[in-house]
Order: C-alpha cells, then sequence, then structure tokens
C-alpha cells in the first residue's frame, strides 16, 4: 500500500483551517447576539473589525485547494472532498458577515431599550448556534446520519423566524414610533434564519462527500 | 445519455453494437495465472481504457485481443473472446485476417525504416493493391486521418526515422489507419512522447472514435479519464470494476478502485 502522504499532509492542514475558520465564525455569531442583547456597541465593534480574519481564512483554504488540486490532481474523494472544504468555507465566511450585519443593527439600536419580542430571538440564537456546532461535529465524524437529524432542526428555527417576524409586525402596528427597532430586529431574524441554513448546507455537503450524490434536506 | 451497466457482470446492455465480447477469459504463461475469468464487453466507437498497476495483466489482456499471445509456446488459454460475435481462438480463425481488422499501436514508436510513404503504404501492398493513384489516396487519407498530413506532406519520401517522436507514432496511427481497421489497439501510445505530442494524439484518438473503437491501456490515469468512454481496472489478472469513466473517476464501487486511481496503491 502506497499512501499519499503529500497530499494527506496538506489535506489535514486545509481542514484543520476550516475547522478554525468554523469555530471563529460561530463563535463571533454567538458573540454578536450577545452584543445585540446587552446594547453593547463597543463588542459589536470588534465582530466588524475581527471580520477581516474570516474573510483571509476562508481566502487561504481556497488558494490551498487551488494549488493541491493543481499539483497532486485528486479524484473520485479526494477531489469532492476538497470542493466540499471550499464550500463549506464559503458557508462559515457568510455566518462571518451575518455576524457583522447583526453588529450593525446593535450599533443602529445603540442603548434604546428592546422591544418584546426580544426573547424569541435568543430562542433563534441558541438554536442556531446549537444546529451549527452540532452540525461540524457531525461532519468532523462524517456521521452521515447524525448529520441529516440536525438538518430537520432547520424546521424548528423557521417556525421561530415565522413567529418572531409576526410579533415584530404587530408591534410595528400598534407602535408606529417603534417601526425602526422592528426592522432592525427583522433583519436579524432574518439573519440567524440564513445561518441556520448554511447548518442544513452543510450537512448536504457531508452526503455529497460521501455519496458522491447531491441531496436537498431542507425542502 | 450514458450507457447503463449491469450489475457486477461487466456487460453492457444490448449486443448489437458490440466488437469484443470476451467470456471467462483465462490465460496462463505455464503456472502463471496472468488472466482470471474475464468477462468484458467492449462497444463500437467507444474509446476503452484499460487500468492498473504493472503485473495486473492489461497489457496481457489487450495483445490477446490481436492474437499476439495465445500462440506463444507457453502460454495456455480457456474461454471465449468473440470479435464481432466469432471466437478468435477457434482453430479455423485466421490470425492475418483478425490483424486486417484490429490495428495496433505500441508504447514506443516503431516505423519501418522506409519512407513516410512506403511506411502507410506497406500494409496496402502487402493486401495486394498496386495501383500507384489508389496508394497515394490511402497514404493521403491515413496522414490526413492521424492529422500528420500538413507536417509531411512536402516530404513524403523523407524516413519516418528522421521524425520527432511523437510524429512518429502518428506515423505509426496512420499505418494503423492505412489498412481500414475495425479496432484499433494502443498500448501506452503517448508514455514514451512529449506533453505536447501526448495531446496531439489524445486529439486524434477523440477524433477516431467516431470512425474505430478504441482499446487503450495506459499508465497515465488522468489520461485514461480525459479520453476513455468505459474503463476497465484490471489488478492481479482480474477485473475489479468496469464502468463509464465518469463513474470510475468520480464514484468508484469498488474501494480498490478508489485507492487506485487516487494514487494510494500500485
Amino acid at each position: 500500500m502506497v499512501g499519499r502522504e503529500k497530499f494527506d499532509a496538506e489535506l489535514r492542514k486545509v481542514q484543520d483551517l476550516l475547522l478554525e475558520l468554523s469555530n471563529t465564525a460561530i463563535d463571533t455569531l454567538d458573540k454578536s447576539m450577545d452584543y445585540l442583547l446587552g446594547n453593547d456597541i463597543e463588542g459589536a465593534l470588534t465582530v466588524i473589525n475581527n471580520d477581516i480574519h474570516i474573510n483571509h481564512m476562508e481566502e487561504e483554504i481556497n488558494d490551498r485547494v487551488i494549488l493541491l488540486i493543481a499539483k497532486q490532481q485528486p479524484v473520485a474523494t479526494d477531489l469532492r472532498r476538497l470542493m466540499v472544504l471550499v464550500k463549506i468555507a464559503s458557508d462559515m465566511e457568510r455566518i462571518g458577515d451575518y455576524a457583522v450585519n447583526i453588529a450593525k443593527e446593535t450599533i443602529r439600536i445603540g442603548k434604546d431599550e428592546h422591544i418584546e419580542p426580544i426573547h424569541l430571538l435568543d430562542e433563534m440564537r441558541v438554536k442556531t448556534i446549537s444546529m451549527l456546532k452540532q452540525i461540524l461535529d457531525a461532519f468532523i465524524h462524517e456521521n452521515m446520519e447524525d448529520a441529516k437529524k440536525i438538518a430537520k432542526q432547520d424546521d424548528e428555527v423557521d417556525e421561530l423566524y415565522g413567529h418572531a417576524i409576526r410579533t415584530l409586525l404587530n408591534v410595528g402596528v400598534k407602535k408606529p414610533e417603534q417601526l425602526s427597532q422592528v426592522t432592525q430586529l427583522s433583519f436579524v431574524c432574518r439573519y440567524l434564519e440564513r445561518s441556520a441554513d448554511h447548518a442544513t448546507n452543510l450537512a448536504e455537503r457531508l452526503l455529497y462527500l460521501l455519496k458522491g450524490k447531491h441531496y436537498e434536506l431542507n425542502n | 445519455m450514458v450507457q447503463s451497466l449491469e450489475n457486477g457482470s461487466n456487460t453492457l446492455n444490448g449486443a448489437s453494437n458490440i466488437v469484443y465480447n470476451t467470456k471467462q477469459l483465462n490465460l496462463w504463461y505455464g503456472n502463471h495465472h496472468a488472466l482470471k475469468d474475464i468477462n468484458l464487453q467492449i462497444k463500437e466507437n467507444e474509446v476503452t481504457a484499460i487500468i492498473g498497476p504493472s503485473g495486473c495483466g492489461k497489457s496481457t489482456y489487450i495483445k490477446t485481443l490481436n492474437c499476439m499471445v495465445e500462440l506463444v509456446p507457453t502460454v495456455k488459454t480457456s474461454g471465449q473472446i468473440l470479435y464481432r460475435e466469432r471466437n478468435i481462438f477457434d482453430n479455423d480463425y485466421g490470425v492475418e485476417e483478425l490483424r486486417t481488422k484490429v490495428g495496433m499501436v505500441f508504447q514506443k514508436p516503431n516505423p519501418f525504416p522506409k519512407s513516410i510513404y512506403d511506411n502507410i503504404a506497406y500494409g496496402p501492398r502487402i493486401h495486394g493493391i498496386k495501383n500507384k493513384k489508389i496508394l497515394d489516396q490511402i497514404v493521403e487519407k491515413s496522414l490526413r486521418g492521424a492529422a500528420i498530413w500538413d507536417e509531411v506532406k512536402d516530404r513524403l519520401q523523407t524516413n519516418a526515422y528522421s521524425l520527432s517522436g511523437g510524429q512518429q507514432q502518428r506515423i505509426c496511427i496512420a499505418r494503423c489507419l492505412a489498412i481500414e481497421p475495425d479496432v484499433i489497439l494502443m498500448d501506452e501510445p503517448t508514455s514514451a512522447l512529449d506533453p505536447i505530442s501526448t495531446l496531439k494524439v489524445e486529439e486524434l484518438i477523440q477524433e477516431l472514435k467516431a470512425d474505430y473503437s478504441i482499446i487503450i491501456v495506459t499508465h497515465n490515469m488522468q489520461q485514461a479519464a480525459r479520453i476513455s468512454d468505459k474503463t476497465a481496472f484490471f489488478l492481479n489478472g482480474e477485473v475489479v470494476e468496469f464502468d463509464n469513466t465518469d463513474v470510475i473517476f468520480s464514484t468508484p464501487e469498488d474501494k480498490r478502485t478508489e485507492d487506485y486511481i487516487s494514487g494510494r496503491f500500485g
């Protein structure tokens, strides 16, 4: 048995980088919600300023994968694995962008007291972060069954999203002076809901990696 | 639409366009069991690549298709190879007759030490064509078919040895086309060529499949992926997997195939 030591070693480096990027992106999203709930403008600014590191990590992953393809000409599972790493890096970079968007809303809201249903947004955050962490773990262990189950939790996030938006609209109707915060929190809801969709993407990418077929899990 | 393959049998649905049908082929060199229960169906107007590590039996197999191995005294065979539904192992099947239908191109370009013209006209002359005008036509058509006419048309009387390796290999392909074969067997035809010549021969193979059926043994897996429609993976004298090339190089069924194409053994 001959191995492809150089390929495997470089692949491990890319996987480690992706893990670092994923943990950073998920952690940043989580923190951006802490800062929102705590009206913490300084904290929100750190999220915005640190986004460049997330972007650089994604670029480094892309560059390394392109070099690996050019120099090692992988096929079958090896090639799919590289493509999947690039796509997940893109998912994670996007989650970093949502964290930045939430931070910007935090700055817009400033020190204003939050309107209800702010607790629903916190529930959405808890669910979304938990989904992302679980799916990342399933991906690391290449556990297809876990990934499928976790992807189903997206429905719960969608339900919370619908509930939160309806509640915010009611507030807007009843208290037009709060329309500005209603809009800002609606956007935050949207960013959280999209982040959970990216968790589903991760599950689909794992299935593609292992089976070589495309799956739609959030229909 | 790609042709579907029946599970496990290495055979294609529908027999009408089958050039070679290999059934339970076994081959021994003395005590060495070189080919084991080979069942393969080769379709016409397709490029079929045979891949596998050294000593896996791929060259033996392709040579067997042209009766180049089983005539060796120590070689013993069982099973059948049907070429256009006739068993080439039958006693009344003449080797010469088969070889007018099945041309072969080897690893190292092997033109005759003759002029370019005579290299191409050699086969047709042996088959009794003496008319200069007809020979001229065959030479031009064959050289054009091998994508080398423009490079040599003004020096047809030059010795073929004076050409580059890549040109010599295309002369050998042209020599093969001159007898208007049905099938072209290629045994690592680009392994001695530089990348540009390799590319030219690969493009040529793509063009030739419109008129010929091509079976190519190659050590270069990217080449098999680039140019073939079907790929057979040989290992230790057996066919581990035979499928559409797209499947072999993306989602092979057998782990041994995946390990080999991924460069993890061999």
